[in-house]
């Protein structure tokens, strides 16, 4: 399918340290790919060399099947859409716009028709003759939008371009680039460092660290089985546990993780079926978040092991400060690292 | 409350004063009495009070004059031509090509090298290289690529332009550098990224974003060369003139009302071209 993006023992070098260290990934065209993880962690390097805005120290790059490692941008089919935007401030949002094609060589009413279309399709023809000073960051986000599609590129690639959003409009933003990419059956390959972001878009999420990529797939897929310990806490919502004597279903492995929402809290003389671990604990803190309690507990050796009550199954006489409580958990609800990946 | 802002205002005023002190005693007075003197009249040996416009008279319709004006315009053009193709060019590697602070900062020290030395000794120096004799001739005539030494390369246009390029460059590099090391470098990426060849970028995005440095250069290279006499003295050999040689030898000759009368029109001058450039910059968004 038009758009699928490849990347082979794709190695970006920086001074000797490895910035990007021979990562693979099939991106199938048409997707949207969410490219995650802490800063630093190669991710933007990634898309920059996708764009061909950063040189490929080794390894190649298909687009389409076709090998682009050593062409231009334009020549690629990609477009990037800058994290501040980089719009012209001395062009017009319309003259911004259609910068692409003018290079391409169009005559100005051909290409202002284009841009306008464009303007229409990102929902600001009201503002083609203004500067983008004269816009709110939503807005220029817009024109950034459109000045990317002008060219009707294969591959969109957006570096962290919710960023510089306030909570609501970035959540706003974030449907609208989702039914733009679903309505136009491009690839969008969007860098962020939010999971939430994330998890709300890809269809194939990619989660790095370190210049490596520590799992990818659906968001689904990720936050049912984290593959690493590296995962489980960049994603959150899971408790990391080291296993000891009194706690642990195996000893085979250093780490396993338990999601926060599939912990139970009990009584302590409530005595489980075999199919359930029971451990003790003391909370050490009790916090509202309106769909949920937010419990913080402590195990007897020292680890913290967090859970999401529920509303409707909060007890206020158990679930206090100080309090003893039993944490119940399906046994088949543990999940276990990939020990290959955790010892890399 | 209103007393206190009155007494915060007299403060910036006191403030204030030292300055315009200054301009009045240094730069107000001297052109008030240069005007005055411009109307007075003279003969070879005194000055008389008075009030006639033969000065101004005589001036305008010399034809000498208008090819004193002709020849400064010319000077400026050129002149103005070359610093900015040279000036930019340099801006634009200092501020693009350079990859580290330290080079950058490096390079655009080694940019005002030539500043550590007099104008004068800087002009003086061009004189045994491009003499009759000097080390250019010698050389073009013992490589056998000349017979005859090359007249034009000293008291010459030619040679008064090579000085003013040469002294006036960095006065072109410094602002257009300063409004380069403000483009956003993710424009320059997206401007590649919309397939822009390096000379379309530098035409769509680096031009027009380096405006103002650019008109700011302009106006000192104008001012400077408008104003100049020295450069034209050595340089020209005492053959090519342009309006400040003219107030030069009025002066020599004791005829300060006419020189008076030529500095006025030649400040009336530069002012409406500074008025001009002026319009096309907003100078407080560079400062």
């Amino acid at each position: 399918m038009a758009g699928s993006v490849e990347l082979i023992q794709t190695t970006k070098l920086y001074d000797g340290h490895r910035a990007v260290d021979g990562i693979n990934l099939k991106v199938p065209g048409g997707s949207y790919c969410c490219l995650l993880g802490p800063s630093g962690c190669g991710k933007s390097t990634t898309l920059r060399m996708i764009a061909g805005h950063e040189a490929v120290s080794d390894g190649d790059i298909l687009l389409d099947n076709r090998n682009v490692t050593l062409l231009s941008p334009r020549q690629r089919g990609t477009a990037m859409m800058f994290q501040n935007y980089a719009l012209f401030p001395h062009l017009s949002c319309r003259d911004n716009v259609a910068y692409g094609l003018k290079i391409a060589g169009q005559g100005k009413a051909e290409r202002y028709r284009a841009a306008d279309d464009m303007l229409d399709l990102v929902t600001m023809s009201g503002f083609a003759d203004k500067l983008p000073g004269q816009l709110s960051g939503g807005q220029q986000q817009r024109i950034a939008l459109a000045r990317a599609l002008i060219c009707r590129p294969e591959v969109v690639l957006l570096d962290e371009p919710l960023s510089a959003l306030d909570p609501f409009l970035r959540v706003r933003m974030r449907k609208e680039l989702k039914s733009l990419q679903r309505q136009l059956g491009l690839t969008f390959i969007h860098v962020t460092h939010s999971q939430e972001e994330a998890f709300a878009l890809a269809d194939l999420a990619i989660v790095m660290s370190d210049g490596r990529i520590e799992q990818s797939g659906h968001p689904r897929d990720i936050f049912e089985a984290p593959r690493t310990e590296f995962v489980a806490n960049f994603i959150g919502g899971h408790n990391v546990l080291q296993p000891n004597s009194t706690l642990l279903p195996t000893d085979l492995h250093p780490s396993f993780s338990i999601r926060a929402d599939q912990l139970t809290i009990e009584p302590l003389d409530v005595t489980p079926p075999n199919t359930i671990t029971r451990l003790e604990a003391t909370i050490v803190d009790v916090e509202f978040q309106a769909q949920f309690f937010y419990v913080e507990t402590r195990l007897d050796d020292g680890q913290t092991v967090m859970c999401y009550l529920p509303e409707n199954r909060m007890d206020d006489a158990l679930v206090c400060h100080g309090q003893r409580v039993a944490l119940h958990w399906e046994k088949s609800a543990i999940n276990l690292f990939d020990t290959r990946a955790t010892t890399r | 409350m209103a007393r206190m802002s009155m007494a915060h205002n007299l403060h910036s005023y006191w403030q204030a004063l030292p300055l315009t002190l200054v301009l009045l005693a240094f730069l107000v007075f001297p052109i008030a009495v240069i005007g005055i003197v411009s109307f007075w009249d003279y003969n070879s040996y005194s000055l008389i009070p008075d009030f006639m416009l033969d000065n101004y008279q005589y001036l305008l319709s010399s034809p000498v004059t208008l090819q004193a004006y002709l020849n400064t315009f010319k000077y400026a053009a050129l002149t103005w031509f070359f610093t900015l193709s040279i000036g930019f060019t340099v801006a634009y590697f200092l501020a693009f090509h350079l990859r580290s602070t330290r080079t950058q900062t490096l390079c655009f020290v080694i940019c005002t090298v030539p500043f550590f030395t007099s104008n004068i000794i800087r002009m003086i120096s061009w004189i045994p290289l491009l003499g009759r004799n000097g080390l250019v001739n010698s050389t073009l005539q013992a490589s056998g690529l000349t017979e005859q030494p090359l007249s034009f390369l000293l008291y010459s246009d030619f040679a008064v332009v090579l000085a003013y390029v040469h002294l006036y460059t960095l006065f072109m590099v410094v602002p257009i550098f300063n409004s380069m090391m403000r483009i956003d470098r993710n424009l320059v990426e997206a401007a590649v990224d919309a397939g822009a060849s390096g000379f379309q970028i530098i035409r769509d995005i680096i031009v027009p974003l380096s405006r103002s440095g650019i008109i700011v250069g302009s106006i000192f290279v104008f001012t400077l060369v408008m104003g100049d006499f020295v450069t034209v003295k050595i340089m020209g050999g005492g053959i090519k003139a342009n309006v400040g040689m003219m107030i030069y030898n009025e002066i020599s000759l004791l005829q300060y009302p006419a020189a008076a009368a030529s500095a006025i029109v030649l400040l009336a001058t530069v002012m409406i071209m500074l008025v001009i450039l002026f319009r096309l910059v907003d100078i407080r968004k560079e400062l």
